[in-house]
C-alpha cells in the first residue's frame, strides 16, 4: 500500500517537472528516427529486389523491428540515469528523506515505491515506440510475438538498469553527481557490450555475461530464454537489495 | 512518555550528544534549548528513529527506538528544522500523501486534513503549490503535516527559527492551542530564550552534547534569582549624587550600589541587594525621606538569556572563553 503511494508520488513529481516531458521527447525523437530510417531502409531495398525482378525475402522482423528494440536497448541506457538520478539525492538534498524515513514506511517499501514510479516513466516512454511500431500493422503483417517479447525484454532490462540507478542516487545527495555516475555506469555496461562481441577466452565470456545489454540480444531475436529472464531479475534484486544495504548503512554512519 | 537514558551519539569525529537522560511526562510541553551545535537536533533525530543511537536507550511510549521503530514512528509528529514538503506538490495533495503514509485510515483522510488546515490556518491555500508560498505558510503546512494522524507525541525542531516576528507569534500561538487541547506531548527545540519561556512548562537545557539543567521554567527563573538588581532613579542635581548614592548605600539588604549615567537632573543607579534580601521598598522610603523625588524604580529580572549564560559558562568554561577572545579579539569573529 505504501509502496504505491509513494510510486505515485514520485510519478506526479517527475509530470510536474521538466523530466518526464524531457525524456520522453528525448526518446521520441531518437526513437522516431530510428524507425523512419529502418522503414526507408526496408522500402527501398523491397523496390530494389522488386526492381531487378527477383523476389526477396522480405523480413520485417529482422530489418526494421529487431534493429528497433536493439537501438531502443541502447537509448535506454542512456535516458534512465535522468530518470533515477533524482529518486533519493533530490529528497535528501532538501531534507524531505527525513519525513519519508520518520514516518511508519519500512526502507524496502520507501524502494520499491520510487523504483516502481520510474519503472511507470519508463513504460510511458516505451508506449512512445509502440505508437510507431503499430503503423507496421496498418500497413503490414508483422508478427506480433517477437514485438511482444522485445518489450518484455526492454521492461526487465529497464527494470534492472532503474534498479542500478536507484542505488546511485541514494549514495548522493547531490542529483547531478548520481546523474553522471549513472551515466558513466551505463556508458562502461555499453562499452562491455562491444568488448564481449570479441574473443572467447573466459574473461570475455565472463564480460560477456555481466554485459546488460548482452542479454537483450535473445529478446529483440523474439526468443525467450529462461536465463537471460533470471540475470535481468537478480540483476533487479541485487540493486534493490543494495539501496537497502546503503540505506541502512548510511544511517548508521551517519 | 518520552524516556532517554545515557543518551550518546557519535559522528564520525565528533560527539554531537554525551549521555543525557531526560523524561517527558504525557501532555508536558518541553522547551529543548541550547546554543547552535549543542546537539538537539541530533537528539531529535534519534528519538524519531531518524538516526540510531551510538550508546544509550531512548524510547517513547514505552517502544524503543531501535526496537520498535515502527511503533514509535507511528506515535511521533516530526517537524525537522527545514519544513520537509514537496514545492511541486498542491498543500491538498501534500497531506494527503502524508496522512496516507502516517497511516491515516482512508475514511478519515479527508477530515483530518480539513481539520490539520483548520488548526493550521492554511485553509486558504490548500489549492497552492508548496513551492509558491512563504516561508511562514510552509512552517505551517510542516506543523500540519506533523499533526495530521494526531500523534501522542509532537516533536519540533526550531518551529520558529527564519520567521519574521509577526510569524513567529502566529506559529507560537498554534503550539500553544496544540498543547492547550492537552492530547500532545511535545518538546520544541530552540535556541531563542524567550521562547521557552513563552510556550513550555518545562525546559531542558543542553550545551555542547552535554545536560545542562532541566527544571520547570518558573523554578529555574527564581533559582538563579537569588539576588536582584534594581534600576533607582532620582530626581535631584548632580552635585547631591554622591550623597545619593550614600543613602542608597545605607538600606537594609543592600550589597552594592552602582552609579550610572547623570543628565538632565536624573540621577540613574544600579542597586545589588543580597541574596534573598527584597530591597525595593527599603529603597523607595530612604529617597523619598530625605526629600528627592523618587522617578523611577523597578527590578531588573534575570531574563533566560542570563540565566542561560550563567549556567552554561561554568567558571573553566569562562575563563577558556575570556582567553580566547583576548588572544581572537584583532581578528573579530575568528571563533
Ligand atoms: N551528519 C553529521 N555529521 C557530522 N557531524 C554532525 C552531523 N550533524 C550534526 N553534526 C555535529 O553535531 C553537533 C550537534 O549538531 P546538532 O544536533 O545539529 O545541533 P543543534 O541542533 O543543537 O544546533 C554539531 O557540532 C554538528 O556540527
Ligand atoms: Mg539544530
Amino acid at each position: 500500500m505504501n509502496t504505491f503511494t509513494i510510486a505515485r508520488k514520485e510519478l506526479n513529481s517527475y509530470f510536474r517537472s521538466p523530466i518526464a516531458y524531457g525524456v520522453m521527447a528525448f526518446f521520441a525523437l531518437i526513437a522516431g528516427y530510428f524507425f523512419y530510417v529502418a522503414v526507408v531502409f526496408f522500402v527501398r531495398r523491397g523496390m530494389e529486389s522488386a526492381m531487378m525482378g527477383q523476389s526477396f525475402p522480405m523480413d520485417m522482423g529482422e530489418m526494421i523491428i529487431r534493429p528497433l528494440f536493439s537501438n531502443i536497448s541502447v537509448i535506454g541506457l542512456f535516458l534512465i540515469p535522468m530518470i533515477t538520478m533524482r529518486l533519493f539525492a533530490e529528497e535528501k538534498r532538501t531534507g524531505t528523506i527525513e519525513l519519508l524515513l520518520t514516518s511508519p514506511v519500512s526502507d524496502l517499501e520507501i524502494i520499491l515505491g520510487k523504483w516502481l514510479g520510474a519503472m511507470i516513466l519508463y513504460v510511458a516512454m516505451l508506449a512512445i515506440s509502440a505508437l510507431s511500431l503499430s503503423v507496421l500493422f496498418v500497413y503490414g503483417h508483422p508478427d506480433w510475438k517477437p514485438i511482444l517479447v522485445g518489450y518484455l525484454g526492454l521492461l526487465l532490462q529497464g527494470g534492472c538498469l532503474l534498479a542500478i540507478g536507484t542505488f546511485i542516487s541514494n549514495c548522493t545527495k547531490n542529483q547531478i553527481v548520481a546523474g553522471v555516475a549513472g551515466f558513466a555506469i551505463m556508458l562502461l555496461l555499453w562499452v562491455l557490450d562491444w568488448a564481449s562481441s570479441f574473443g572467447t577466452t573466459v574473461t570475455d565470456r565472463v564480460i560477456s555475461y555481466l554485459s546488460v545489454l548482452q542479454h537483450f540480444d535473445t529478446f529483440s531475436r523474439g526468443v525467450l530464454d529462461s536465463k537471460d529472464i533470471v540475470f535481468y531479475l537478480s540483476v533487479i534484486f541485487v540493486g534493490l537489495f543494495l539501496t537497502a544495504r546503503s540505506m541502512e548503512s548510511l544511517r548508521w554512519r551517519a | 512518555m518520552i524516556k532517554v537514558e545515557g543518551l550518546t551519539k557519535r559522528y564520525a569525529r565528533k560527539i554531537a550528544v554525551d549521555n543525557i537522560s531526560f523524561e517527558v511526562e504525557k501532555g508536558q510541553i518541553v522547551g529543548f534549548l541550547g546554543p547552535n551545535g549543542a546537539g538537539k537536533t541530533t537528539t531529535m533525530r534519534v528519538l524519531t528513529c531518524f538516526l540510531p543511537p551510538t550508546a544509550g536507550k531512548a524510547s517513547v511510549a514505552g517502544f524503543d527506538v531501535l526496537e520498535q521503530p515502527l511503533e514509535v514512528k507511528r506515535r511521533i509528529g516530526y517537524l525537522p528544522e527545514t519544513p520537509p514538503v514537496y514545492p511541486e506538490m498542491e498543500v491538498q495533495e501534500y497531506l494527503e500523501f502524508v496522512g496516507r503514509i502516517k497511516g491515516v485510515a482512508k475514511d478519515q483522510l479527508a477530515k483530518r486534513i480539513a481539520e490539520v488546515a483548520e488548526a493550521c490556518a492554511i485553509s486558504d491555500v490548500r489549492k497552492t503549490l508548496i513551492g509558491k508560498l512563504s516561508k511562514g505558510y510552509r512552517q505551517r503546512v510542516g506543523l500540519a503535516q506533523a499533526i495530521i494522524h494526531n500523534p501522542d507525541v509532537l516533536i519540533l525542531d526550531e518551529p520558529t527559527a527564519g520567521l519574521d516576528p509577526h510569524q513567529i507569534i502566529e506559529t507560537r500561538d498554534l503550539i500553544k492551542g496544540l498543547a492547550a487541547r492537552g492530547d500532545h506531548t511535545i518538546i520544541l527545540s530552540t535556541h531563542i530564550l524567550p521562547e521557552v519561556e513563552q510556550t513550555c512548562e518545562r525546559v531542558i537545557i543542553i550545551a555542547k552534547g552535554k545536560l545542562v539543567a532541566m527544571d520547570t521554567v518558573a523554578n529555574l527563573t527564581s533559582r538563579l534569582r537569588g539576588a536582584e538588581t534594581v534600576a533607582v532613579e532620582v530626581l535631584a542635581e548632580e552635585s547631591q549624587a554622591a550623597a545619593v548614592q550614600r543613602k542608597l548605600e545605607q538600606v537594609a539588604g543592600v550589597s552594592r550600589v552602582l552609579a550610572n549615567q547623570h543628565r538632565d537632573g536624573k540621577l540613574n543607579f544600579m542597586v545589588e541587594s543580597l541574596e534573598g534580601r527584597t530591597i525595593r521598598p527599603g529603597l523607595a522610603r530612604a529617597v523619598i525621606e530625605s526629600g528627592w523625588n523618587l522617578n523611577e524604580l523597578h527590578a531588573v529580572g534575570l531574563s533566560l538569556e542570563e540565566i542561560f549564560l550563567q549556567l552554561t559558562a561554568s567558571p573553566e568554561n569562562t575563563r577558556q572563553e575570556e582567553a580566547v577572545a583576548a588572544t581572537a579579539a584583532p581578528v573579530g569573529e575568528s571563533r
